[in-house]
């Protein structure tokens, strides 16, 4: 049967893993392709690259860390940031990339979405969705899609948002929930459940995990197919096996290795 | 023993060559492995390797856009009848026809279509993405030392049609999703996986390793 998967996410800058990670010695705990090489022996099921480079003089190293990344690491990678033409895609694609992730290009204009589906195919499609919530306590709840970094907002409701890009040719939603990013209390089960059900493509979860309880919730109670998550695993927190593990202790199938 | 990996514009085949490569270096150094994109390359080598991503009929197109690549893929195949792999859409090419968008004709090895995984009225998701494991219907050398069933290893697929074989002994292996999907298909010297060996770490550095000697 088909497996959760658990995917550690690792922003990169400059060429550099943003923080380092320190669960695993490493030589240069900075260096991207050590990292995924030691999450692949470790044995993650994808590995995520958000490239948040600001200068355009350094948008070309990603190309780069990708390049090494794929040679040396024989699991799904996805790249994202700063994708904003189907030039970036296909250069992201032939440097190795498996999946490229879509986020304020989308917002910005759906018919990217469409015409990057049908130029490489959904399978390599993702579009990030993030998302805050925007509706009061006695409200229904919703969710607005916010670029930069949580602190733009768009008046886009979030759940139409992703039903319109899945239609376009999006094969996979990463969704974000800018309310919880950073904080360790856990994903944002509503908004994730609701994304979910909303969408016939797989739903990664992001944003807020600071327990190995929080992956199960995120498969069992947010019904996504996917666990993103950071810190958890860059900090030494937890390693991928102890996520595992636990997570099939509580009736979550997943790859064990 | 030359393996030529061809290269039609679908996709980027820097990760298969790399896979392939780490699996010959294990075996023996005399394996070389080759990115081609002509059909002279392609009939000089021992083994052939057809990958292919995104849309039946772009991969269709994209063979067909190398004057005599097709004919020299027939060629090695079915007259010198040499080990050929096909992988994912590489693989569904296998089959008789493909009926993504449009109905596209394959090379029609392995009788049956490619038509879109029936999941019913479950939740499943489309594309079916990500790790399963595999369910032998044939036992097969290219699964030599390789752990099935549902504690067994896992493979990666990525995909939202499959090949509906329409010989049952052509198919080797499948994976359940709604209903069992043909992972593995295989006819006297051809293979194709649906799931991506070189994506699939331990199981799919074996499977290549079985393809580099398989003696069919």
């Amino acid at each position: 049967m088909l497996k959760a998967r658990i995917i550690p996410c690792l922003d990169v800058k400059d060429g550099r893993v943003v923080k380092g990670v320190n669960f695993v010695d490493l030589r240069d705990a900075g260096d991207p392709v050590q990292i995924a090489k030691a999450y692949d022996a470790a044995g993650a099921d994808e590995l995520c690259f958000l490239d948040i480079t600001a200068t355009h003089e350094n948008r070309g190293i990603i190309f780069d860390v990708v390049r090494q990344t794929a040679e040396q690491c024989f699991m799904p990678l996805t790249v994202g940031g700063g994708v904003r033409a189907t030039y970036d895609i296909r250069k992201l694609l032939l440097a190795g990339a498996d999946k490229v992730s879509i986020n304020t290009a989308a917002v910005k204009d759906p018919d990217f979405v469409a015409e990057a589906a049908r130029k490489f195919g959904s399978q390599c499609i993702v579009v990030a969705v993030d998302a805050k919530k925007v509706s009061g306590d006695d409200e229904p709840p919703r969710w607005e899609i916010f670029t930069h970094g949580g602190r733009e907002p768009t008046g886009i409701d979030a759940i139409g948002f992703s039903r319109k890009v899945v239609a376009l040719g999006a094969g996979e939603i990463l969704l974000t929930s800018m309310d919880r990013d950073g904080t360790g209390d856990g994903f944002d089960i509503d908004l994730t459940r609701a994304v979910s059900r909303a969408v016939n493509v797989p739903v990664i979860a992001s944003g807020g995990v600071g327990s190995l309880q929080h992956l199960v919730d995120g498969i069992r109670k947010a019904e996504a197919s996917a666990v993103l998550a950071a810190s958890i695993f860059h900090f030494g927190t937890h390693t991928i096996s102890e996520a595992k593990q636990f997570m099939a202790q509580q009736g979550v199938p997943v790859r064990l290795v | 023993m030359r393996v030529a990996i061809i290269d039609y514009g679908s996709g980027n085949l820097r990760s298969a060559q790399k896979s392939f490569e780490r699996a010959a270096t294990a075996l023996d150094n005399a394996i070389s492995i080759e990115l081609v994109d002509t059909p002279e390359q392609v009939a000089s080598a021992d083994r052939v390797v057809l990958p292919g991503v995104g849309a039946y009929r772009d991969c269709h197109d994209g063979i067909h856009a190398i004057d005599g690549m097709w004919q020299v893929i027939e060629e090695h195949c079915t007259q010198k009848a040499r080990p050929f792999l096909g992988i994912c859409v590489g693989m569904q090419l296998m089959a008789t026809r493909g009926l993504e968008h449009t109905v596209t004709p394959g090379f029609g090895w392995i009788e049956g279509d490619v038509d879109r995984i029936d999941v019913g009225d479950s939740d499943l998701k489309i594309p079916h993405m990500g790790w399963n494991t595999l369910d032998v219907t044939r036992p097969h050398a290219l699964l030599d030392g390789i752990e099935t069933g549902v504690d067994g290893q896992h493979a990666y697929f990525v995909h939202s049609y499959h090949l509906r074989a329409r010989n049952e002994a052509d198919v080797v292996a499948t994976a359940q999703y709604g209903e069992p999907i043909t992972a593995i298909v295989a006819s006297g010297n051809m293979a194709g996986t649906q799931f991506h060996p070189e994506k699939s770490q331990t199981l799919g550095l074996a499977f290549i390793s079985n393809f580099l000697t398989w003696a069919p």
